[in-house]
């Protein structure tokens, strides 16, 4: 059953907002509190807020099951490929590669408190986009299929 | 007779735990060797300024990796019930 | 008393969750007890690793070099994520259960054995 018009308009605006903050909190994971998992549930809570303001048929006709079960197993292999790269290049399994070095992020940082940077990190950030991915993906199938049985105990 | 048994030994779960509660002191803890050596060091290896982060992902990632497999499997575990669920209840109403 | 005090909070919810799992007949409400007994077990790791006057261990902005120890937060991160998993196992099992029995009760699953 749909909500009025007013929750929708509300939903669709709370929506954006919501998944802003969410990956603010994924990518800043190596300078503020934060990191992968909580960043991923405060993402599927927003998926969790439109599947409550419109109602269940129409969303499911919006988001396929089989492309947020790919999307968590896309998130679970990045996360290994990442640290099995490691031992590609000759040490060991989870060795941090890009700290302290030139490349993608590889700054250094100064000893003591410090106004953070966000180019710093090595293989952190990489792992948080990973983790915030997996978690998004496995709460959000949690979600739609534990309320599919809401219509259905009505008439039977 | 089971309500007489239940309760004798919550009594008894309260009074060794008790014991327990007493005899730590709050504030200062023993044995921190390796958080000392994490602290001190994990800002210039790691290059990052989130201590818990780099011990979450770095220090000890093989945990890490253990408890995303863990909340893989139950998420196929709750697709794979609802999945049954839903074909008895199609061939109920045909 | 008072400077024990997240350690007597440990032993209240610890025996709260206990008793909810000795006592009620209903599935549902054991397994909330179980959640309880989860939630107490987390306090306890995190009380466990204070230090008097200290901070949280960010270097970013930070006011003062005295940290509180950061391996126990790490730990409880990994504990809170196995607890949800296991409440969302446990909630879908007590479906089955209702759609095979037809009651959540304990006792009257117990007789009905088909």
């Amino acid at each position: 059953m749909r909500m009025s018009k007013i929750v929708r308009f509300s939903a669709d605006m709370l929506f954006a907002a919501i998944m802003i903050f969410g990956f603010y909190i994924i990518m800043h994971g190596h300078l503020t509190p934060g990191g992968g998992f909580q960043g991923g549930a405060v993402v599927a809570t927003g998926a969790a807020l439109v599947t409550v303001a419109y109602s269940y048929e129409e969303v499911l006709g919006m988001i396929k099951k089989t492309g947020l079960m790919l999307q968590e197993s896309i998130g679970l292999v990045m996360f290994a490929g990442v640290a099995l790269i490691a031992l590609g290049l000759g040490t060991t399994f989870f060795f941090n590669y890009l700290a302290n070095s030139g490349s993608l992020f590889g700054m250094s940082v100064p000893y003591g408190p410090n106004p953070g940077e966000l180019n710093t990190g090595g293989v952190l950030p990489l792992m948080n986009i990973a983790v915030g991915i997996e978690v998004w993906g496995g709460l959000a199938i949690v979600i739609l299929y534990m309320l599919s049985g809401i219509g259905k105990t009505k008439e039977g | 007779m089971r309500k007489v048994l239940s309760i004798i030994v919550i009594i008894l779960f309260g009074v060794f735990l008790s014991l327990l509660a007493i005899d730590l002191t709050f504030g200062v803890p023993e044995n921190t060797g390796m958080d000392d050596y994490f602290i001190k060091n994990g800002q210039e290896q790691i290059a990052t300024n989130n201590i818990v982060t780099t011990v979450v992902f770095d220090y000890r990632g093989f945990d890490t990796l253990g408890e995303s497999t863990v909340l893989f499997t139950a998420v196929i575990g709750v697709a794979l019930i609802y999945r049954d669920l839903r074909k008895e209840d199609v061939d109920e109403n045909e | 008393m008072f400077w024990n005090l997240p350690y007597i909070a440990v032993v209240l919810l610890s025996m709260i969750g206990i008793a909810t799992i000795l006592l009620k007949r209903n599935l549902i409400k054991i397994f909330l007890g179980v959640s309880i007994l989860t939630s107490a077990v987390n306090l306890f790791i995190i009380a466990l690793g204070y230090r008097e006057g200290g901070i949280a261990p960010i270097y970013t902005n930070a006011v003062s070099e005295k940290m509180v120890m950061a391996t126990p937060q790490a730990l409880t991160l990994t504990s809170i994520v196995i607890g949800v998993a296991t409440s969302a196992l446990m909630l879908s099992f007590a479906v089955i259960i209702y759609k095979t029995y037809g009651t959540v009760n304990v006792d009257e699953i117990k007789e009905l054995k088909e």
